[in-house]
Formats: C-alpha cells, structure tokens, sequence
C-alpha cells in the first residue's frame, strides 16, 4: 500500500485517502461540476442564516447589510470615486480576496498533488516576515529591485516552509497534515519572538511596543485605486490575478505540472509510469507555500507595512483558504470565485459592516461558521449529491451513496 | 543480560553488557546532568554536569558501536544537551533559578498539562478506532464556553461540566456523522469542526455575554487539598492544593489504559481501528463502535475545555480561548505514540514546557516566547522519526464502507 516504490510503506492511509480524493473528484466533476460547491454555499448561509434567527435577528437583513458593508452594492452604482463608501468598501474587500486568492492556490495545488495543505497560515507568516524585514533593511535600493527582493524572498520563505513538510513526506513519509500544523505553530511562535519584546525584528523607535518597523517607501508596492497609505488597493491584485494564470498553466500546459496531477490521481500509477513520486511531493508542496509566501509578502509591502504580536492570533486567511480551494474545487476559476466570496465576507462582517441588525462581533463569527459549513459540505459530497438528487428526483434515492462507493 | 561466559558471569557487568540499557542510562545520565545545575541539588561549579555528560556520551557512543545507532545518538544528544543546560544553570543567578525551578512549577505543570491529557485521551480514543480527530481544538473550545455557561446559569460546577461535555459530544456527533456515515475526509471534516467551533462559541459569546468577561462569582471546579500534605513543605505547594480536575485526569489515564487493552470493548475499538474487515467479520458493530468512540472523544476533550475555563481559568471566557492547546494535545497523543502511558507522558511533559516558558520571563521576554515553539518542534521531530518511529493505527483517517 505505499505510494511509489521509494516511499516507506508507512502510512497506508495516504494511499486510501489520495484513491478516494479522485474519486471525490471524478464525482464532482460528473455532478456537472457546480452543483456541489453552488449547493454547499447556499447550505451553508441557509444555516448561518437560521443561527442569526434563532437569535432573534432578521437574518436577509443582516446578509444585506454584510453585502452592503462589503461593497458589492457598488455594481448597482458603480463609480471610481474612492469616497463613495461602497467603492471603498469594495476596494477593502478585494484587498481581502488578493490574499484569499494566494492562499486558496496554496490549498488547491498541494491537493492537486493529492496532500492536504492545512499551513497555509505559517507559510504566509513566514512570507510577512521575510517581507517586513526585506522591505525594512535594504532601504537604500530604488523601488524596483528592492520590491522584487522583498517579494522574492518572502515566496522562497513560503516555499522553504512548505518544503519542511514535503520533504519529511517524501522521505520518511511524515504526514504533511500533522507537519503542516506544527509548522504552522512554530510561525506563529517565532512571529511573536520576532516582534515581542528584545525581538530581533521590533521597531527601533519605541522599545516597548511590540510592533515590527514599517516598511520603506522604497518597498511598498504602488496603490492604483483608493489612498496610498491608507489601505488602497494596491498592485499585488493583479498579481493574485497573474498567480491564477501560471496556476492553470503549470497544472495543465507542463509536464511538472502533468506529474503532480498524476501523483494526486494515484501515486501508484505515476510511479510505475516513471515519474517520481518523492520528487513530486516535496516540488508541489514548495510551490504551495510559495503561493502563500507570495500572498504574505504582497500584504506586507501591500498595505500593511508593519505587523504586531498582537496580529497574529487575529489573522486566519491561511485557513480561510482551504475553505476558498475546496469551494472552488481546486481549479483557478473556482478558486478565484472562492476568494471573492471569503474576501466579501471577511471584510463585509468586520470593518466594513454598519449595521443595527447585526453587530460585526457577532456577523464577524457567522462568517467563521459559513467557513466551518462550507468546509464540513464540501468534505462530505454524497450528502449534497444525495440532497440534489433527492429534490430533483431524477434518480433512485440510493444512488448516490453507490456513486460514493467508487473508493 | 545474558551471562554465557564465566567471565561476565556477574549482573553488573552483565547489564553494562546490554546495549538498550546502557543506551537509556546515557538518556537518563544526560537529563540528570542538566538536573544538577537547578535546584534542589543547584552545584555551582561546573564540573558535575560536565563528568555527568561526558559519562552519558560516553555511554552513547558505546551503544552505538553495539548496532543501537538510534538508541545511542539520542544519549549523545542528550549528553551535550544536558552539558549545556546545566552549565547554563550554573552561570545564572541563583535567585533566578529558584524563581523558574520550585515546587509550585509541578503545580504548575500540572495545570498546563491537564487540559492536554484530556485532549491527548481523547483523540487516542478516536484514533484508535480508525477515525482521525484534527477538531479536538474546536471540540475542546466548545467545552470552555458551554461549561462556563451552564457554571454560571446553572449554579454549580458540576451542571457546567455536564453542558460542556453535552456541547462538545454533540460537535463530536455532528463529525462522527460526516465521518462515518458519510465517509467524508477527515481531516477536511476536522478541519471544518474547528472553524464551527470558532463561530458558534465567539457568536454565542457575543450574543449572550456582550463579548466581556463572564460575571464574577461563577461556580469554578474546586481545588483539592489534600488535609496531610498540604502544609508540607515541598509536597504541600507542589501537589496539595491541586485542581480537582488534574487528579480525575490522573484516574482517566489508567481507566483509559484498562478500558482499551483489558476489556472487550477496548479490544472492539482497537480492531476497528487497525482492521475493520476483519472486526465486521466476527460481528463487531463497526460504525457504532466509531460513533462511540469519537462521541466519547468530544465528550473527554470538552471536559478539558470546562477544566481550562472553569477551573484553570477562574470562571471565564476569553474568544478563541483554546489557542492551540487541541493542536498540541493531538500533538501529545502523537508523541506518546497513541498510548494512554506514553500520551500522557507527553501532555505532561508539553504542560512542564509551558509551565518553564512561563516563568523563563525572569530571564528574558524573547526567551520565554521562544520556548513555546518546543512541543511542536519535538512533535515534528518524533514524526519525521529521529527518536524511534511513531506508528497510528492501520485504519486510521479511513472510511469504513460496509458490505
């Protein structure tokens, strides 16, 4: 039961579970391919939404506001105009879904590659990190190559992180999930170090604040719509967009791309067909986390420019993005779509919420349950194949459990 | 020690003989010389910990030219490791030491610890019958909230433990669902009952308490103090004056130790765990096994979260109180290789490390944070197998499908 011939027969439950995860997806993808994730959205907002009621708030009133605090309301009157407050709100909301974009990729190529990428969240802080302290040091450099040093550096960190984990799979056949945690864990704790009190990365100015140094000027990435300085959407959504394109392109146009595909079809196969599967997990795993670097370096030089002790127990976009990747089934469009979705409500439930039916505190925790919801449906398909097909009544009602039983 | 010669016809040489036992007096001999420089032994002088070390080197490189490479590496490491700490120990200030190392850092340890035992029990439990549980964080932060609740609408204690325990085997329940009948991947499933956890208790939180600090004068599970060794002078501020909840998980461990390799029922999970063909085959109720299983994993690891809100922490609730002790509990029942003895050796031992970073403050506030990284990084360092291979059931993380 090992994956490929060089892997230690370790862990049979890899090879059951990548089998299955093809499977899962030959059946979504017969499933006519939007059904599970349309089906899994509206679950899951259906019972946040109930939530909301029970507790004695009109719940479509309450998804208005999120979807006015979010900005979306701006297709109705839209203008370029960053004091309309629905054209700012936007501009916040796609600030949000720039990085959701970077981390959902993060989740969807290792998952590809058949690995679950649940550190997503250290490979972005590791990217932050390298970020802030390229972006703080180096500052005599003109803009241009400083910010390529600066985001470079923070997709390698990302990739080096994530390559912890792939190399410990490929070559004692560590699981990546328990590896990834850790690792996570440790980001976090090193952040903290770095940032607290005598760490090596606290501000210069004020010894008692554990806040990082700002950025230079030098380093921060050009803003194209709202204030520089305040927030404004800065380039690195295009780059997000870009990250999208060579996502699809190294999946489907390359060989490396061919081969991690068909490592996370059946690592069995691939090995007998000649390809390796060792090689190929620790390459998907890095790209992964260079994704994720790249959407902490972007953050950092973006529009944060400085980060505190305090940021990272409140940040979660590295596991927002599993929830973007599995709702967007691992492909570029989904994903993308996904980001959109996460970043809207992120941004529609917290800041950007003015609301006197929901409070953002409690509309800033409904967006952690639709999270939880969304991932918890997409994980289980049979059952939104079975709720599908049993509203439709097109087919027996145990047919999708026999379509499941393909494992 | 097998003495086949006249000449090594005598225990002492006989066990000197025996690789795997010098192997583990080097490990013991490198922990004893960093013991040394802290008190109640506290040498000043440099020396004791060196000869120490340098005999449990000695004693590793030995082992290691008896084949037991693993074995006798891990007592060099130890050697030079305990060389260093100790002469540290010797160079820092006394009163310093004396603040870090007293009897109240077994307490301590002790209070860090407890809520990981239960975590680390848990999801043995859950594991062990095939079903890999990666939401013990959320299952556990349910316990903290909920319990704090039902303390404090309750009354008593006693009715917050049993809400607590009621919200956190219904998350389990909702999970083992997903898992079992709907053979979803666990680890997404696990996942996902983290980030519901998260919502559910920061909403209700916010609903029902404004998002401030539960009202004072809520019912807290009582300390225990022990009438005879509580006024003792080491043992007394060491294990006297315990929380009641640190002694049930003491129990809990040697029940859980019974109840999985002494009875039938253990014997069932066990084989759901690592075959369940074969356990379907001789009419072992697979599904209900798992069910029970991973609702008895919700129920132990949110009385964890009752003990970390409403005992350790006094009555209250703080948003995402659990931080990450799910993570490091999983990480301890990874550790001590999915056995309740070795679990818990490993929630003690995270606990003891916690319990040190806390008070490293004296020295240094990077030190301290830095210190925290120590469970997850001897995690990642025992799976990618350095110190002898941990081994999860056969079945573990895979759906059963019946015939």
């Amino acid at each position: 039961m090992s994956i490929g011939a060089n892997v230690p027969p370790e862990t049979p439950e890899e090879a059951a579970e990548t089998g299955t995860m093809a499977a899962r997806f030959a059946l979504k993808q017969r499933a006519g391919g939007l059904v599970v994730p349309v089906l899994t959205g509206v679950l899951a907002f259906l019972i946040g939404g109930l939530v909301v009621l029970a507790t004695g708030h009109n719940p479509l009133a309450a998804y208005r506001d999120i979807f006015n605090g979010a900005g979306l309301n701006w297709i109705f009157h839209p203008t370029t105009n960053i004091a309309s407050t629905s054209a700012y709100n936007l501009s916040q909301t796609l600030l949000q879904t720039t990085t959701l974009i970077l981390c959902g990729l993060a989740v969807a190529f290792a998952f590809r590659c058949g690995m679950f990428n649940i550190g997503g969240q250290g490979q972005y802080f590791v990217g932050l990190y390298v970020a802030n302290w390229l972006g703080f040091d180096f500052a005599y450099m003109r803009p241009l190559p400083h910010i390529l040093i600066a985001v470079g550096g923070a997709t390698l960190a990302g990739a080096a992180w994530a390559g912890i984990a792939g190399f410990l799979k490929a070559t004692v056949g560590a699981h990546e999930v328990i590896s990834t945690i850790m690792l996570n864990w440790i980001a976090i704790w090193v952040g903290e170090w770095l940032f607290g009190d005598g760490g090596p990365l606290q501000n210069v100015a004020n010894r008692s604040v554990p806040i990082s140094n700002d950025v230079a000027s030098s380093a921060q990435l050009p803003t194209f719509w709202g204030v520089p300085g305040l927030q404004g959407l800065d380039v690195g959504f295009f780059v997000a967009i870009a990250a999208l394109v060579v996502f699809w392109l190294i999946l489907n146009r390359t060989t490396l791309g061919f081969e991690v595909r068909a490592v996370g079809f059946s690592p069995e196969a691939a090995a007998y067909g000649g390809i390796s599967v060792k090689k190929n997990l620790i390459r998907a795993m890095a790209i992964s986390g260079a994704f994720a670097g790249l959407a902490g370096g972007l953050d950092m030089l973006g529009y944060l420019y400085h980060f505190g002790v305090s940021d990272i127990p409140a940040s979660s976009v590295g596991f927002l993005g599993i929830a973007v990747a599995l709702l967007g089934r691992n492909t570029a469009v989904g994903t993308a779509i996904g980001a959109l979705l996460f970043g809207a409500l992120l941004f529609g439930t917290t800041h950007g919420l003015s609301s006197n039916v929901i409070q953002p505190e409690l509309a800033g925790n409904l967006t952690y349950m639709i999270q939880g919801l969304v991932v918890l449906f997409v994980g289980a398909d049979v059952l939104i194949l079975y709720v599908w097909n049993t509203r439709r009544k097109l087919r027996p009602r145990t047919k999708p459990t026999t379509a499941g039983a393909a494992t | 020690m097998t003495p086949t010669t006249a000449r090594f016809d005598n225990p002492v040489s006989g066990w000197l003989r025996n690789p795997a036992a010098t192997g583990y007096s080097g490990l013991v001999l490198g922990v004893l010389a960093a013991f040394l420089g802290i008190p109640p032994i506290q040498t000043r002088t440099v020396t004791g910990p060196i000869i120490v070390g340098v005999v449990a080197i000695a004693f590793g490189i030995w082992t290691v030219t008896r084949g037991r490479r693993r074995l006798g590496l891990g007592a060099v490491v130890t050697g030079l490791i305990g060389i260093g700490l100790g002469v540290l120990a010797t160079r820092s200030g006394v009163g310093n030491l004396n603040a870090v190392f007293n009897a109240s850092l077994i307490a301590q340890t002790f209070a860090f610890g407890t809520p990981l035992v239960f975590g680390a029990i848990a999801g043995m439990f859950s594991e062990r019958s095939g079903v890999v549980n990666i939401g013990l964080e959320g299952m556990m932060l349910m316990g903290a909230f909920w319990g704090v609740y039902g303390a404090d609408k309750g009354g008593t204690w006693v009715l917050g433990l049993v809400v607590g325990m009621a919200a956190g085997g219904l998350l389990a329940l909702v999970y083992a669902y997903f898992a079992i009948h709907l053979r979803a991947d666990q680890i997404v499933g696990g996942t996902a009952v983290n980030f519901l956890a998260l919502g559910i208790t920061g909403y209700f939180f916010f609903q029902l308490y404004n998002g401030n600090y539960v009202s004072e004068g809520v019912s807290t599970i009582p300390n225990v103090r022990i009438p005879g060794i509580a006024s003792l002078h080491f043992l007394g501020p060491a294990i006297g004056d315990l929380n009641l909840m640190v002694w049930v998980s003491f129990v809990l461990v040697i029940v859980s130790y019974i109840v999985l390799f002494k009875t039938p029922i253990g014997l069932r999970i066990r084989a759901c765990g690592e075959h369940p063909r074969a356990a379907d085959t001789v009419g072992i109720n697979v599904y209900a096994v798992r069910y029970g299983a991973v609702v008895l994993s919700g129920l132990l690891a949110s009385a964890g979260g009752v003990y970390l809100s409403d005992g350790f922490g006094g009555g209250t609730f703080t948003d995402n109180m659990t931080e990450g002790r799910g993570f490091i509990a999983l990480a301890a029942m990874i550790f001590g290789n999915w056995r309740p003895a070795g679990a818990f050796a490993a929630a003690i031992l995270f606990g003891f490390s916690s319990a040190v970073a806390l008070r490293l403050q004296v020295y240094s506030a990077s030190a301290s944070t830095l210190f925290n990284v120590l469970p997850y990084v001897l995690t990642l360092i025992a799976v990618a197998g350095v110190i002898g291979r941990t081994v999860p059931p056969a079945a573990d993380g895979k759906p059963y499908q019946k015939q």
